[in-house]
């Protein structure tokens, strides 16, 4: 997947790199001082309680929101230093999967998936079908094409989602909280289509979740934001996190709630 | 078992002092919320005529069954002991009742400030909103030129709509809407024709009925109708797909992908609605005038040819420029006004409300605004 002539290129191992990044809306102060990097092929959890900030921080990374201070680098590029043309082809490395699906109500699957194909694209309408079909069936979604999003099962829609995040076979993906609202075998399988994304695609990914089962089952690498603090106490291996994490939070957290009882 | 709460089951409160510092509360009976319960103040007063208590027990043993009442009664009476530094001992009470009074005791999140200013004071909303205002005023002339620059590139060939939507608006925005157009128009068309008879009766020069219809309807009232038509119906519509867009982050998925908003949501509802209002003014002016007619024929026994010719004579080419010249503008009012009443709208079903009303109250706030410059400005211009 990897595109040899493009102006923008990440073969730096660290992908993303997050830098004082302090986010506020208005005088409130959401998280502050967050350092932290995500490295080629990684499956880098932004993991916290409810409200914490995990979703506005995707928002951060992914320049929907401003952050009040520091910065996001993807490669060696600053991203909000970075004037339009050059945040557009930033934007067109990265897919995201929304936590609703976000799929266009007005459109079809094979719509929703084919419209960045159009956009970014030179490929014919039969050839835009072809890898419309291709990645619709990739998640199960074979012969959905003139499906509506309102009339999918929630799970479907999270998984249409997904073939429109990587419609334009982006290095890297987001996801914000994949496995909310779909039953265990569901979010199972969603999690089992993320590694295989990354193991088969190469793809540096990035997943906002609350879930310790699943953080434990695909994370290699965490952030771990606290509410109380408004900062991040914790990052690294979440499988490492959950036994060695300093701050016992951190570890009840990934235990389920459970504090442990070692003497 | 009945609604009716029977007398023996009814709840119950008693009193008993065991030691002279404690006070036996003696519950039985349903303590139902739908059951007549007793106030806490006969609690007080026992309270309060007992000078030498320390605390406060309970003998639950006569409780049937008991329910949010039961617990209601004993937070406040919790309330009661602590203002007058009284131990209250639960030890007695129903343990599923101790268990769901503890829980509601437990110390709340920490510091949860909250963002919502709804329930701010009066001086809070006024800065508020004097600061909005600001601040929308400069939303409004940014995405009016966001708005520019989109159509400059469609005119460049470089838009990147899809045609299938032009089409889809265009047919909730015209053919649509000409029920209601015809509906307003015919009878703002009577109301000047009656209107205008009114007074031209007494000079004797009810022909003009014809001439006040015609260019009143043309020049103005057509243009006025079918813009708050538009405003209401089309506006309002706009803002709420938009503003529902943007609760489902789809505006955001847009962002993601780098696809201009503007050109893909916003521009083919501009380009319908300047496409159809036009139209729509058109016609809404052709109704009122038959209006008019109809006026003149069956009430001031005109004949139709007569209406006819006098309309003819009356209305110039350029009352039709100056109607459907309005018209448009108001079409673009309404286009921008909704798109970007969306386009800001906040992320629940309550904002995709006030996206709607807003998009309706700016439109028309708007459209009455410039008629009124446009109108001043022709005669100025002596147009």
């Amino acid at each position: 997947m990897v595109q040899e002539n493009t102006a923008l290129q990440f073969n730096e191992s660290a992908v993303i790199s997050v830098i004082g990044l302090t986010m506020a809306y208005g005088d409130f102060i959401i998280q502050h001082d967050l350092n932290f990097t995500v490295n080629r092929g990684d499956i880098f959890i932004i993991m916290g309680g409810s409200g914490c900030g995990k979703t506005t921080l995707l928002k951060h990374m992914i320049g929907l929101n401003r952050p009040q201070q520091g910065d996001v680098y993807f490669g060696d590029h600053s991203y909000w230093r970075s004037d339009e043309q050059q945040q557009a082809a930033i934007k067109r490395r990265f897919g995201v999967m929304f936590q609703g699906g976000a799929l266009w109500s007005s459109l079809t699957l094979a719509e929703n998936v084919g419209l960045p194909l159009h956009e970014y694209t030179d490929l014919t309408p039969d050839d835009i079908d072809a890898v419309v079909s291709f990645k619709l069936a990739l998640m199960g979604l074979a012969g959905y094409e003139e499906f509506y999003p309102a009339q999918l099962s929630g799970g479907m829609k999270k998984r249409a989602s997904l073939a429109r995040a990587i419609a334009l076979d982006p290095e890297i993906l987001f996801f914000d909280e994949p496995g909310s609202g779909l039953d265990p075998f569901s979010a199972k399988r969603l999690d089992d289509l993320i590694l295989e994304l990354r193991d088969s695609l190469g793809m540096t990914i990035i997943v906002v979740s609350h879930e310790p089962a699943s953080i434990l089952a695909i994370g290699n690498n965490s952030v771990f934001l606290d509410d109380e603090k408004r900062t991040m106490i914790a990052s690294g291996n979440p499988a490492v996190l959950i036994e060695q994490a300093t701050e016992p939070k951190v570890r009840a957290f990934l235990n389920r709630g459970e504090y442990e009882h070692t003497g | 078992m009945t609604n009716q709460v029977r007398p023996e089951n009814s709840p119950a409160i008693g009193f008993a002092l065991p030691e002279l510092t404690t006070l036996c509360i003696v519950l039985s009976g349903q303590w139902l919320l739908r059951s007549q319960l007793p106030p806490v103040a006969l609690v007080a007063e026992q309270l309060d005529s007992h000078k030498e208590l320390q605390s406060v027990s309970f003998d639950s043993s006569g409780i049937t069954v008991w329910d949010t009442g039961l617990l209601v009664f004993l937070s406040r009476l919790q309330k009661l002991c602590t203002e007058r530094n009284l131990t209250v001992d639960r030890s007695n009470l129903p343990e599923g009742v101790r268990t769901l009074l503890n829980l509601a005791a437990a110390v709340p999140d920490a510091d949860r400030t909250s963002v919502d200013d709804r329930h701010a004071g009066i001086l809070k909303h006024i800065g508020n909103f004097t600061l909005q205002s600001g601040t929308g005023f400069v939303q409004g002339l940014k995405f009016t030129g966001d708005a520019v620059l989109s159509f400059i590139r469609l005119i460049r060939g470089k838009a990147q709509f899809r045609t299938v939507d032009l089409f889809l608006i265009i047919e909730q925005t015209g053919p649509n809407a000409l029920p209601v157009v015809s509906l307003v128009s015919f009878l703002v068309g009577l109301i000047l024709a009656y209107m205008g008879a009114a007074q031209l009766e007494r000079v004797g020069a009810e022909i003009y009925i014809a001439d006040l219809v015609a260019i009143g309807m043309v020049r103005e009232i057509a243009a006025l109708m079918t813009g708050i038509i538009m405003a209401g119906r089309t506006g309002a519509a706009f803002a709420a797909e938009i503003g529902t867009m943007n609760v489902n982050e789809e505006i955001d998925a847009f962002k993601i992908l780098g696809i201009s908003v503007i050109d893909f949501l916003v521009m083919p509802r501009i380009l319908a609605l300047v496409l159809m209002i036009p139209l729509l003014t058109l016609y809404s002016g052709l109704v009122g005038i038959l209006a008019g007619m109809t006026v003149a024929v069956l009430v001031f026994d005109f004949s139709m040819y007569e209406y006819y010719q006098q309309t003819i004579r009356a209305l110039e080419l350029k009352q039709f420029g100056v109607g459907l010249f309005k018209g448009t503008v108001y079409g673009i009012v309404v286009a921008l006004s909704g798109c970007l009443r969306g386009l800001q709208c906040g992320r629940s079903a309550l904002a995709v409300g006030q996206a709607t009303t807003s998009a309706v109250v700016t439109s028309i706030i708007y459209i009455v605004v410039t008629a009124s410059a446009l109108t001043i400005v022709f005669y100025k211009l002596d147009i």
